[in-house]
């Protein structure tokens, strides 16, 4: 890689070691990947995968402490991935124990560090960081250094922006240094489709299905998704991005996709449409059939498979706002339809904290209240992740959620059935 | 026995006992069981992995197209090396993912006494030939004997 005199020096230690070891990893990265040269991060802010102040963590903890005690912090402020504890959130009494004095006692000195580091504001923590309410949102051509695999293949694919998929600590360590090994997705050749997948199911695809189906399918390459206007527009309204969170976000988690294109509608497909399409690409045909096999290809852990869920998890990614109204009112329907008052298991909608903050100004809040579904800023996931709640009959529409912990997925209208009604049929 | 040629991203020559993932290794649903609950023989949980799922890959020559999934990832896998939990080698077949590169290159600049090398770019056949139990052997300059 060829740096510049100021990159170089640094690496030689212009300025201290720790900043040297910052440049000497991203030089490594990119060499991994041919990269010839660096490029400055021109987004306003960065956004960072660990928000996490797991115990186990502590090289982590260490690293996050060297940087700081030698100074090296970034002047580009962040947004963070979600808590992992809300007391919102149901949690029996070992739970809870468990989750404040075992696996999460590190939390506030985490939180500490991360405000040293530069934290946006003391509750920038979302993995929706670009939704309009909370303020993270880059502008198309924008080079990013952020990690949290559902924001960065957002940012690429619906804002435009350009993005690696980073790892946890690399995402920093570009935004102190100011720029990022260029290769991959910050590259007009890494950014053509090799797969182009076809939908052709009779109704509107399920966006976390769907997303499952083709990450499983293409993994870390660039589909061209043609055929998927049909359903849910040419229009880049709250109702698309909504749609295309989801189905990003389970791209990316059941697979590793960084970037996709949907013909007609993402800001590179109608810019230059099939000229995106590498020469060679592979077709994947999406049909009714194949999305009922993908569903029924997924495992269900549980020790008791016909257990009552317990509990009922919705938005990971975390619910938009525009999300969070029109399940009020599907809850509410379908509740006034089976004569239930209150869903029938508890229930958490999670979201940002500046999302739920301009819910409760609308006339919903109560409403999705009054049916009993709680709203939480926690990260559903991270919740999830311990051996008391793994063992819990946990329900969710989140493919990205089925795929790193216990909770069984169900599509979005069986998910209303049993909240409201405690059974899919 | 077969000799394959790849790349070398991380180095150091090793001799384990592989373990073959045909799938892309999901590696925080595959580790976080060792780094949240101190499974000190970091037993894979990642469920949609039928290759690992349920087995040991401490100290195993770890073969495998990527990985995948979360970004934390390269984190998992820098932490993993940090808690002397990670695989004696990590054998690709493809060219390395970002997150998988990250977590070699942190363990390398940042923990001190960490070896885990890796080879990408051992191709296909590489993954077609190899199988679990077999014994493989990292030699400098991303030679892998299979035997």
């Amino acid at each position: 890689m060829i740096l510049t005199k100021e990159q170089q020096a640094i690496l030689d230690g212009s300025k201290g070691e720790t900043m040297a070891k910052v440049m000497k990893t991203l030089v490594m990265y990119g060499d991994a990947f041919g990269a010839e040269r660096m490029v400055p991060v021109t987004s306003k802010y960065n956004h960072l995968v660990t928000s996490f102040g797991l115990k186990m963590m502590k090289p982590v903890f260490n690293l996050m402490q060297e940087l700081i005690d030698a100074g090296v912090t970034s002047e580009q402020k962040f947004s963070v991935d979600p808590r992992p504890l809300d007391k919102n959130v149901p949690a029996n009494f070992l739970q809870k124990l468990i989750f404040n004095k075992f696996m999460y006692s590190t939390q506030d000195f985490y939180e500490g560090q991360l405000k040293e580091l530069g934290l946006l504001a003391d509750d920038a923590f979302t993995c929706t960081c670009y939704m309009d309410e909370v303020g993270n949102k880059p502008q198309k051509g924008e080079v990013l250094s952020w990690a949290e695999s559902s924001a960065v293949v957002y940012a690429n694919s619906v804002l435009g922006a350009r993005c690696n998929r980073n790892s946890g600590i690399i995402d920093i360590m570009g935004s102190i240094a100011g720029c990022v090994p260029e290769f991959g997705l910050l590259t007009d050749e890494g950014r053509k489709a090799t797969w182009i997948v076809e939908i052709k199911t009779t109704q509107k695809p399920e966006a976390q299905l769907l997303g499952s189906a083709i990450g499983m399918k293409v993994m870390e390459a660039v589909p061209y998704v043609k055929g998927l206007d049909k359903w849910i527009g040419t229009e880049l309204n709250d109702a698309a991005c909504t749609y295309l969170k989801d189905f990003g976000a389970a791209t990316a988690s059941n697979g590793a996709v960084g970037l996709y294109h949907i013909a007609n509608l993402t800001p590179e497909a109608v810019e230059q449409g099939e000229a995106l399409i590498a020469e060679g690409a592979q077709v994947y045909v999406i049909d009714d059939a194949e999305l009922e096999r993908v569903y029924k290809s997924y495992p269900v852990i549980w020790k008791n498979p016909d257990a009552k869920p317990k509990l009922c998890f919705m938005g990971c990614p975390h619910m938009s706002l525009e999300q969070l109204k029109s399940w009020t009112d599907k809850v509410e329907a379908s509740l006034k339809e089976a004569g239930n008052k209150k869903v029938v298991i508890p229930t958490v909608f999670t979201a940002s904290p500046a999302v739920l903050r301009e819910f409760e100004k609308t006339e919903y809040a109560a409403r999705l209240k009054a049916t009993g579904v709680i709203t939480s800023y926690i990260c559903p996931l991270m919740y999830m992740n311990n051996p008391l709640c793994a063992k819990m009959p946990v329900i969710t529409s989140s493919n990205k959620l089925r795929t790193y912990t216990t909770s069984r997925y169900y599509t979005d209208d069986e998910i209303l059935m049993q909240i409201t009604k405690g059974g899919v049929n | 026995m077969k000799v394959f040629k790849g790349r070398v991203v991380a180095p150091g020559t090793v001799t384990a006992e592989a373990l073959v993932s045909h799938g892309g290794l999901n590696t925080l649903a595959s580790f976080q069981k060792a780094l949240q609950f101190g499974d000190k023989t970091a037993t894979c949980g990642d469920q949609n992995n039928p290759d690992l799922y349920g087995k040991q890959m401490l100290g195993k020559a770890l073969c495998l197209p990527m990985t995948i999934g979360s970004t934390t990832g390269g984190l998992v896998l820098y932490c993993a090396c940090a808690m002397k939990r990670q695989p004696a080698c990590m054998l690709f077949s493809k060219p390395i993912d970002s997150l998988a590169a990250a977590g070699a290159i942190l363990a390398d600049v940042w923990v001190d006494d960490v070896t885990m090398p890796v080879v990408d770019s051992l191709g296909d056949e590489f993954l077609d030939y190899v199988k679990d139990g077999m014994t493989i052997t990292v030699k400098d300059g991303g030679e892998v004997v299979v035997e």
